[in-house]
Parts: structure tokens; C-alpha cells; sequence
């Protein structure tokens, strides 16, 4: 019983009823042929295409597709990313030889590697996980940066006074003080990892949400070009609800209570 | 009571201490020839006007920060100096200023952190002696909390058990109450007295409130303005536990209006000082 109560909410109204009005809004807009927008497909229309794309098997293939490219080129991306950011905000020899070439790097839209990424790497799908890799990297570098330089010097004074060597500063304090800003750095680099990804599956990819959604055009399926497009959204999401899943495992400290 | 200290460890010498930061550029002298004795067991209160150089002090003591002249002994051992300065360890443990419990260890997790990177007691144990001491505080309740859920008087009182249960030497303070109301304060007061009776450290205090100096201190060292040096030092022969009732006596107002007087000279100076560095 409880649990309806908690559902069923006046936020949770409030946000329904909003949905409704999008709707009615977007089936009023077709109905009164709103100029450029005549073209637009009802409601009911992209539902069925969306109800007949759930039961096909081609659909899921590109679920699949997208996310282990996804995933693929982020955990490459964090990887890498993460130690070399704390290498870099901890030791200034080491950001002396390489922030300069990082900063240099780093304005590059990732998309703006797309032809290199093609001709540089044998297979497309290699230049696709590059090109995700781009997207995350460089966002989760800087924020690991920025978080061991956000720490505290107080907190490593009260470790060395409490009998903590440098080996102990450096996995209880540096690790765990920059932790939070490594999920920042994950939860906007997954943002932007989408973006690339769909761009680059757009550009070169076979299979893949952007890749389905693209093709859609291509056939003039209206339908099917908004429920790639609510697909993408919802995959987005996802991965966005899981990096702060796994962020409120790692840090129990900085859940809401 | 007199100085409660049984085992004699903890006695502090600071012998013509000077400190100049950046000497070739800036050059900002912020002590010259400091100089004074805390006794072991001794509750030494430290007042002066912001920014004249006491936590320099404080962070030469601890092994965070070098000087540039002088020497500084602990038990008749040269801990800092020119030419040598000792690492920071358990037996002189800092309260910061701000604060600074590790936000993601509990409270308990962080009283036991010391005795356990030390490798100095097993995890059931430091557990143990951790809890003990909240309960002993009326702090049990809390033990599995996180900082950040608690006050901040309480996150306080919680980093001096953390810094106790290592049984340092020497406790030293900065501005530990500072930002915390005035009935909050009281309590503070209370929680400081109680355990300085029972623990044997000698306590290094640095605070701008007077009263706060005077209740607690055996006595008070009053620091001029930058270059800090001794202006004068204060006994405090207020009879110990200190109770609350002491802040009405007629000795304790006489020490107020002393310490005052002293501390208002040191405040017109920096503040003239401050209004020449801006012209």
C-alpha cells in the first residue's frame, strides 16, 4: 500500500498531465497543418512503429551495437584517463611534459577526428570506439585534475600526522577525495559520448541506433526516425542512471539522506 | 589544580623562532625572535591579531611548515630549526581550522584511522577503544554517521577524540570553535575541559576569543602584530576543572580586562599597519 502511496504523488501527476499536454500539443500541431511541420507523424503512428520495433529482432541488434560501443570506447576512456589524470595533478614534472600537448587536444571537438579516425584506424568499428573513447576522455582527465587539486592540503596534514605514509595518502585520501569529481567527469563524459557516437554511427557505422535512425531518413520513415530518436533518449538515460548507480555504491557517503 | 601532567612528556621550548616567507620575492616576515616555554601537561592558550603569524607557529610545531631562525624542542628534542625540520607524526596531532575529518570514512572509521594506519592496534580493538571514547562523550549514537551529517560542533569534538585516541604529546588547536555560536561554544568548552582532565597532553590553543582563552588556558601568550613576537604572557590561576560559574569571579574579569588591554594595543597596531599597507 505504501508503496502506490509513494508512486502515486502529486509530482508524479504533475508530470504525467505535462506528458498528456505534449502529446494533445504535437497531435494539434499535424491537425491544424502548422506550416514545415505538415509532414510531422501522429502520435498513434510512431506508437505502432515503436510497439512493431520492440518485437523485432533487428532492433535489440542495434541496442547491442550501440552499447558495446558505448561501453567499449568509455571504459577504454576511463581506463586510461583516470590515472593519467592523477598523474598529472599530483606530480608537476609530469604536467609539465604533458598537460601543454593535452591542452592543445583537448578544443578539438571529437567529432572533428571523424575523417582522421576513419582513415587512421583498419576498421570502421575501431574508428568508432576511438572516436567514443575522444568523447569521454578528455572530460574525465580534466575533472580527476581538478579533483586531486580540490582536495584539501588539511586533509594529507591530518594522514601524515595520523602516522599515514605516502603510499597511504595516495589510495585513502588522493583516491577517494577524487572521487567525486570522477563521477562528474563520467556522468558529463557519458553525455557527450552519446552525441560522438551517434554522429560517428551517422557518418560510418553499420548497425547501431544512430545508424537506424539515419536510415530511417534515408527511407523517409517519419515514425521510425522519432522512435530512433526516443530510442537514443532512453539508451542516454540509462547509462546515465547507471554511472550514478554505481557512483552512490562507491561513494555511500554522498547519498541524499 | 596545577598542571595535571604524570608522565612529563610534551614540553614545548620555542627559542628565537623567526619565519620570512618567500625572502627573495615578497618577503613577508611573519615571526621574529618568538620565544616561550609551554610545560609538559600545559593548557597554552594562543591570542594575536589575525594573520600575525601564529598558525606559522603552529605549522613549524607540526612538521608541516620550516623556519627561518631559531629552534623549536619538544622534550629537549630539536624538532624544528633552519637546518632541520622533523616530519609530522602521532605524537603531535592538529585540529584544523576548517575541519578536517576524511568526509568518507564514518565517524567511527576516522577516530580509528591513526591507530590502524600505524598499524598500531588490530581492528577489533581500535574499534573498540573508538567507541569507548564516544560513549564516554556522550557521542555513541553517532558512531556509524558520516561528517557531513553532523553538526559542525560535533564534527569537531569528534577530530579531538581522532587526534586523542593516538595519545600524542601534544595537542595543538587552531581557531578549533571558530564560526560555532556562543551556547555552542559553552558546551565545546565543557567537552575540552573534561577531557583535558583526563587526558595528560599538553595542549597548543589558538584563538582570537578571549574569554575562550581565559577559561581554558593556563595561561594566555599574547602575540603582537606581524612580525609576531611575545607581547606579554597571562596566568591563569583559575582553579581547575574550570566550571561556567568562573566566567563572573572577580579574578577572571581582572584577567580579562588584562588580557584586553594587551590584545587591543596589538589590534590598533595592525590595524594602522593594515591601513598603511593599503595607502
Amino acid at each position: 500500500m505504501r508503496r502506490v502511496k509513494k508512486y502515486f504523488t502529486a509530482s508524479t501527476w504533475r508530470g504525467f498531465l505535462s506528458l498528456m499536454v505534449f502529446v494533445a500539443l504535437w497531435q494539434l500541431v499535424i491537425f491544424l497543418k502548422v506550416p514545415y511541420l505538415e509532414r510531422l507523424p501522429y502520435p498513434a503512428d510512431v506508437a505502432t512503429e515503436g510497439a512493431k520495433a520492440v518485437q523485432s529482432s533487428g532492433y535489440w541488434y542495434n541496442w547491442k551495437v550501440s552499447m558495446i560501443r558505448i561501453f567499449t570506447g568509455f571504459a577504454v576512456a576511463q581506463i586510461i584517463g583516470i590515472p593519467l589524470g592523477l598523474a598529472i595533478g599530483l606530480s608537476r614534472v609530469f604536467r609539465g611534459f604533458t598537460f601543454p600537448i593535452f591542452e592543445m587536444l583537448r578544443p578539438i571537438p571529437p567529432i572533428a577526428w571523424i575523417p582522421l579516425a576513419i582513415l587512421f584506424w583498419p576498421t570502421r568499428e575501431l574508428s568508432i570506439y576511438f572516436l567514443v573513447f575522444l568523447g569521454s576522455f578528455f572530460i574525465i582527465v580534466i575533472n580527476v585534475i581538478q579533483g586531486v587539486g580540490n582536495i584539501p592540503v588539511s586533509l594529507k596534514w591530518a594522514a601524515t600526522s595520523l602516522g599515514a605514509r605516502r603510499k597511504d595518502i595516495f589510495w585513502r585520501i588522493l583516491v577517494p577525495g577524487s572521487l567525486p569529481s570522477i563521477v562528474v567527469g563520467m556522468t558529463v563524459g557519458m553525455g557527450v559520448t552519446w552525441e560522438v557516437l551517434i554522429a560517428a554511427e551517422m557518418i560510418a557505422g553499420k548497425g547501431g541506433l544512430g545508424r537506424a535512425t539515419w536510415e530511417a531518413y534515408t527511407n523517409s520513415a517519419f515514425p521510425s526516425i522519432i522512435v530512433g530518436m526516443l530510442s537514443i533518449g532512453l539508451a542516454g538515460y540509462l547509462c546515465s542512471a547507471l554511472i550514478r548507480k554505481i557512483s552512490d555504491m562507491f561513494m555511500p557517503w554522498k547519498r541524499k539522506f | 589544580m596545577a598542571i595535571n601532567n604524570q608522565n612529563g612528556y610534551g614540553a614545548i621550548s620555542i627559542r628565537k623562532v623567526g619565519k620570512i616567507y618567500d625572502p627573495e620575492g615578497v618577503h613577508v616576515e611573519a615571526m621574529r625572535d618568538c620565544s616561550f616555554e609551554i610545560a609538559a601537561g600545559e593548557f597554552a592558550v594562543i591570542v594575536g591579531p589575525s594573520g600575525c603569524g601564529k598558525t606559522t607557529l603552529l605549522n613549524a610545531i607540526a612538521g608541516f611548515d620550516t623556519i627561518t631562525s631559531g629552534e623549536i624542542y619538544l622534550d629537549e628534542e630539536l624538532i624544528s630549526s633552519p637546518r632541520k625540520q622533523i616530519k609530522p607524526d602521532v605524537d603531535r596531532m592538529v585540529v584544523f581550522q576548517n575541519g578536517a575529518l576524511f568526509p568518507w570514512k564514518t565517524v567511527v572509521e576516522n577516530i580509528t584511522y591513526g591507530p590502524l594506519v600505524q598499524r598500531k592496534m588490530k581492528k577489533p580493538e581500535a574499534m573498540d577503544a573508538a567507541r569507548d571514547m564516544l560513549s564516554k562523550v556522550g557521542l555513541n549514537e553517532i558512531e556509524d554517521k558520516y561528517p557531513e551529517e553532523l553538526s559542525s560542533g560535533v564534527q569537531r569534538r569528534v577530530e579531538i577524540l581522532r587526534a586523542l585516541i593516538n595519545k600524542p604529546k601534544v595537542v595543538m588547536l587552531d581557531e578549533p570553535f571558530r564560526g560555532l555560536d556562543a551556547i555552542a561554544k559553552t558546551v565545546m568548552h565543557e567537552f575540552l575541559v573534561q577531557i583535558f582532565c583526563t587526558a595528560s597532553n599538553t595542549m597548543f590553543f589558538i584563538t582570537h576569543d578571549l574569554d575562550e582563552a581565559i577559561f581554558l588556558g593556563h595561561k594566555v601568550v599574547i602575540m603582537t602584530t606581524r612580525p609576531a613576537q611575545v607581547k606579554k604572557i597571562v596566568t591563569v590561576n583559575l582553579p581547575w576543572p574550570r566550571e561556567h560559574h568562573l566566567k563572573g569571579s572577580e579574578t577572571y574579569l581582572d584577567l580579562k580586562r588584562e588580557v584586553l588591554e594587551a590584545v587591543h594595543e596589538e589590534a590598533k597596531k595592525a590595524f594602522e599597519a593594515g591601513e598603511r599597507e593599503m595607502a
